[in-house]
């Protein structure tokens, strides 16, 4: 890898990192916490969820955080009205999108949708909710999938394919159609692949996989996959 | 389905010519399509494991584009086409009239499975807008009226002339 | 080749029957059967030539025939009266005048340069390409530095004609300088824009302009290998390239030593099934390697890291078109058509309520008044103009008083609008402003891939705030959500459709708030389209 290092300024606080670093990570290295949501480290970029859009000056398009990388001398905004608006929007769309109800969540106070709304604000949903009744598969000796808390972050997919290597979960149809499957859209007691390791249960940033009867406080262990991939490049 | 050797082998043929290539999916579902009529579970699963691809990769790439059928479709297809020509000039009271008359939903086929409506997004004959597909007979400047005689006659046995 | 041209020559007439996708479901073919027959029966066919071409424009009034020379046009052929046009026409020297299109500014306005030999060659025979000049920019080229090659471009000002407008050399110029290799060209033939079929009646009137264009650009950039990602609903259009393919091959045009040079370029198709958005270019890419065609975020771009993370070059077929005619005539030669930022022409299907619907090819610059008014011959049936969607459905809505503004990249963008891949609808009086931009967002919906919130949820949202408005139960703050949800979708989406998508609902609401206001106080649709239950029951 190159040693190159690029210098540049993130909400005006001189930063030095390494080239080929994103916008992401090199804020968290000096303490700017951008806020996201299908980013999770260990896991490759998605750049799905648009809450980590952030401002360059000298452009007036925006750039999601986790998946651009620094380039030297750019001047990067992560907080301005603009933002803050479009990233309550943000999770309002989410909320209303399908049916997210707090006190009949396994997740409740668990869930980074919730933590991010109360962090960000957002105390309405501007939109008519969607209401949607998905389906709830339960037929799995214990883990569970309940679609009507998914925001399609996908990281249960990429965890399941890039960490766990059996590429059981996919995403089916398209738009705001699109599920999380289990191989040909099998109920996920009879799918082949599965190896039931929980890890879609453990990063799932919401309480739509959980692992049944067991504390959510056990269960959401968001930082495997970091953890896996941090072990497997130990020499 | 897949048990019909005959066609089994026209698929192995497909495969071959790709060299099993998992880029080639695409290629090889639009062949699957026309050698079968649409894509079952048995048939995809057969093509994942030629390809070493996981099932639910194929079957998320299967419902992402419309083209590809899960499902039969009936023995007759009048396909409506949802263009913006076709939108101006008034295709969905055809939609609409076509429904009624044959009790069947758009997406769906009628009861006895006899005949199917599908939908488009263009078949790119917009300056003939308003269009409607009649089996292969594409009838431009379309009235309600004609293209439920047209359907009459496919439906009748009278088979649609293929132009 | 000096034979062949003896042979061509060797016709005094030449009919060419439009046989592309536009008149073949209305008899084209029977009538290229009945002129093969006719001719044999009055014993003319030593001197005239009966041809099946592509597209010659008039789509609106097909089955189109044009007979050389001459260029005398027939409209609405029909296999009993073709007869007559043979005994008339060729063997009398009597055109059949009232069969004849007229000639009015439908073509005047018009400067057809990709379209250059739609209507006049025989797509199925690389010969007729040849003999018009084809292939001619080819040999040039090899003759010449890849960089040599890039300034010409340079110096041509053409930009991307699928949408973005990016200039074209540039972009060539950042894959030559990119190191990594084997690099990829794809040629973008999934126009999926409801209502847009200019790049499939390019493909079936001149499959070989594509394929020159991107020999020319693969010389360029040092590519050896290429796609055309072409949608699987135009069967024609796939099996009049398969064919020129072909050809190309056999005569040495295309695979290893091309010419008998050391350059060598290899083509296959790869076939869309039915996915707006694989026609962005970062799902195309996707969708070539056999996956769900979803965009990803740039950087890094496909100039870099494309098909299989190599360096590739994306470029719409019409561009493509375009580059033959640029090595030729050099770069300051087609920088003379069009303005000085935007040169040269661009196709557009022109649909809706207009007299003359059609493919038309108008410089760039041309103002909207004169392509729905002059070449369009305005809106048929008496009714008043309302309003022209230019770019597709994403396009923007633009009223009567935008109508003298220049057809160019940046001044559409100005007013909302895009060049789009290139769709103008007409909307006359019995069209509803909301109901418009409802039918765009129900489009963008559907075809949304979903991998973003502001497109996925964004969009879906949008769409229940119109049904609600048509259904009678709107509110003014209903506006407020869709100007808020639009900008963030507009700023805050992933890809070009999602960034685009909210246009209709953007220039609807700022040309046409009044409709919008009408819907949700007084309840009323002045075109009739909304409040559909409603109406019945109210009848009833």
């Amino acid at each position: 890898m190159s040693t190159n290092t690029v210098k540049l300024k993130i909400d005006g606080v001189d930063v030095t990192a390494a080239e080929g670093t994103t916008i992401l990570k090199a804020a968290k290295d000096v303490g700017i916490i951008i806020p996201t949501l299908c980013s999770l480290e260990g896991l490759t970029a998605y750049g799905g969820c648009r809450l980590c859009l952030v401002e360059v000056s000298g452009t007036p398009k925006l750039f999601p955080a986790c998946t651009t990388p620094i380039g030297p001398g750019m001047d990067v905004t992560t907080q301005s009205d603009k933002l803050k608006e479009y990233r309550k929007i943000a999770v309002q769309l989410l909320l209303a999108e399908r049916t997210h109800i707090c006190s009949v969540c396994v997740a409740d106070d668990h869930c980074e949708l919730q933590a991010m709304a109360n962090q960000l604000g957002v105390d309405h949903v501007m939109f008519e909710r969607n209401w949607s009744r998905e389906e709830i598969d339960s037929t799995h000796d214990f883990l569970v999938i309940d679609r009507n808390r998914c925001i399609l972050c996908t990281r249960c997919i990429r965890v399941c394919d890039q960490i766990e290597g059996v590429h059981t979960l996919d995403l089916k149809l398209r738009g705001k159609d699109s599920q999380v499957i289990m191989d040909l859209d099998e109920k996920w007691g009879n799918s082949c692949s599965c190896t039931s390791c929980r890890k879609c249960a453990k990063v799932c940033p919401v309480g739509a996989i959980y692992v049944e009867g067991e504390p959510i406080e056990h269960t959401k262990k968001r930082d495997v996959a970091e953890f896996i991939v941090e072990r497997r490049n130990r020499k | 389905m897949i048990k019909d050797d005959k066609r089994r082998a026209m698929l192995e043929k497909v495969l071959k010519e790709h060299d099993y290539q998992e880029s080639a999916l695409l290629e090889i579902l639009h062949r699957a399509q026309e050698i079968y009529g649409y894509l079952d579970k048995e048939l995809l699963m057969d093509i994942s494991g030629s390809l070493n691809l996981p099932p639910s990769h194929v079957y998320g790439v299967v419902t992402f584009y419309s083209f590809f059928k899960l499902k039969k479709s009936g023995e007759h297809v009048v396909t409506g086409c949802l263009g913006t020509a076709c939108y101006v000039n008034e295709v969905e009271q055809i939609l609409e009239a076509i429904e009624q008359e044959f009790d069947l939903k758009r997406g769906g086929s009628t009861a006895d499975g006899k005949l199917s409506l599908l939908l488009t997004r263009c078949i790119g004959a917009c300056a003939m807008a308003p269009n409607i597909v009649v089996d292969y007979e594409v009838i431009g400047k379309a009235t309600k009226e004609l293209v439920i005689q047209k359907i009459k006659q496919a439906l009748g046995g009278v088979k649609a002339e293929t132009s | 080749m000096a034979q062949e041209l003896e042979f061509q020559n060797a016709y005094k007439y030449r009919i060419n029957v439009c046989c592309s996708s536009g008149c073949v479901p209305f008899g084209a073919l029977k009538v290229l059967k009945a002129f093969e027959d006719a001719v044999k029966e009055f014993g003319v066919e030593k001197e005239c030539k009966v041809a099946r071409t592509g597209c010659i424009g008039t789509c609106s009034v097909g089955p189109a025939v044009l007979v050389e020379p001459g260029d005398y046009l027939y409209q609405s052929v029909t296999p009993e009266r073709v007869r007559e046009i043979v005994r008339d026409h060729i063997v009398l020297g009597l055109p059949v005048k009232d069969m004849l299109y007229e000639r009015n500014a439908y073509f005047k306005k018009q400067h057809r340069l990709v379209l250059r030999n739609a209507g006049k060659i025989d797509p199925s025979r690389i010969q007729d390409y040849i003999n018009m000049g084809g292939y001619g920019g080819l040999l040039k080229c090899l003759t010449d530095t890849p960089q040599a090659v890039i300034n010409e471009l340079i110096a041509s000002g053409l930009r991307g004609r699928g949408g973005a407008g990016f200039p074209t050399g540039q972009k060539w110029s950042l894959v030559a300088r990119a190191q990594n290799s084997p690099k990829y060209i794809v040629a973008n033939l999934d126009e999926g824009d409801p209502g847009v079929f200019a790049n499939r009646t390019l493909a079936e009137a001149d499959p070989h302009a594509i394929i020159e264009g991107m020999l020319i650009a693969a010389y360029a950039i040092g590519a050896e290998k290429g796609y055309i990602y072409i949608r699987s609903e135009y069967p024609l259009a796939i099996q009049t390239l398969q064919k020129a393919i072909a050809q190309a091959k056999a005569m040495t045009l295309l695979g290893e030593s091309i010419l008998e040079t050391p350059f060598k370029f290899d083509l296959e198709l790869r076939f869309g099934a039915g996915a707006f958005v694989a026609g962005e270019e970062t799902a195309i890419l996707a969708s070539v390697e056999g996956k769900r065609a979803m965009p990803r975020p740039r950087p890094p771009y496909p100039a870099n890291s494309g098909l299989w993370q190599k360096p590739t070059l994306i470029q719409n077929v019409e561009t493509l078109a375009n580059i033959p005619l640029i090595i030729q005539n050099g770069g300051a030669w087609f920088a003379k058509t069009g303005t000085p930022k935007c040169t040269g022409t661009k196709c557009f299907s022109l649909t809706g309520k207009v007299n003359n619907p059609g493919l038309i090819e108008v410089p760039m610059g041309i103002t909207l008044r004169e392509v729905v008014f002059d070449v369009g011959g305005g809106v048929p049936d008496g009714k008043k103009f309302k309003a022209v969607l230019v770019g597709g459905p994403s396009g923007g809505c633009l009223p009567d008083t935008l109508l003298d503004i220049p057809i160019d990249y940046d001044s559409l963008v100005k007013v909302g609008a895009i060049m789009g891949s290139g769709g103008i609808v007409v909307l006359d009086e019995d069209s509803c402003m909301v109901d418009t931009a409802r039918f765009f967002t129900e489009f963008c919906v559907d075809e949304s891939c979903g991998k973003c919130t502001p497109c996925r949820a964004g969009l879906a949202r949008l769409k229940d705030v119109f049904g609600k408005i048509t259904n009678g139960a709107g509110e003014m703050s209903d506006i407020t959500t869709l100007e808020k949800s639009s900008s963030f979708i507009r700023d805050g989406s992933l890809c070009g459709l999602g960034q685009t998508a909210p246009n209709p609902v953007i220039t609807t609401l700022r040309y046409f708030k009044d409709e919008y206001i009408q819907h949700i106080v007084e309840k009323r649709c002045d075109a009739g389209k909304c409040f559909k239950s409603r109406g019945e029951e109210e009848i009833e």
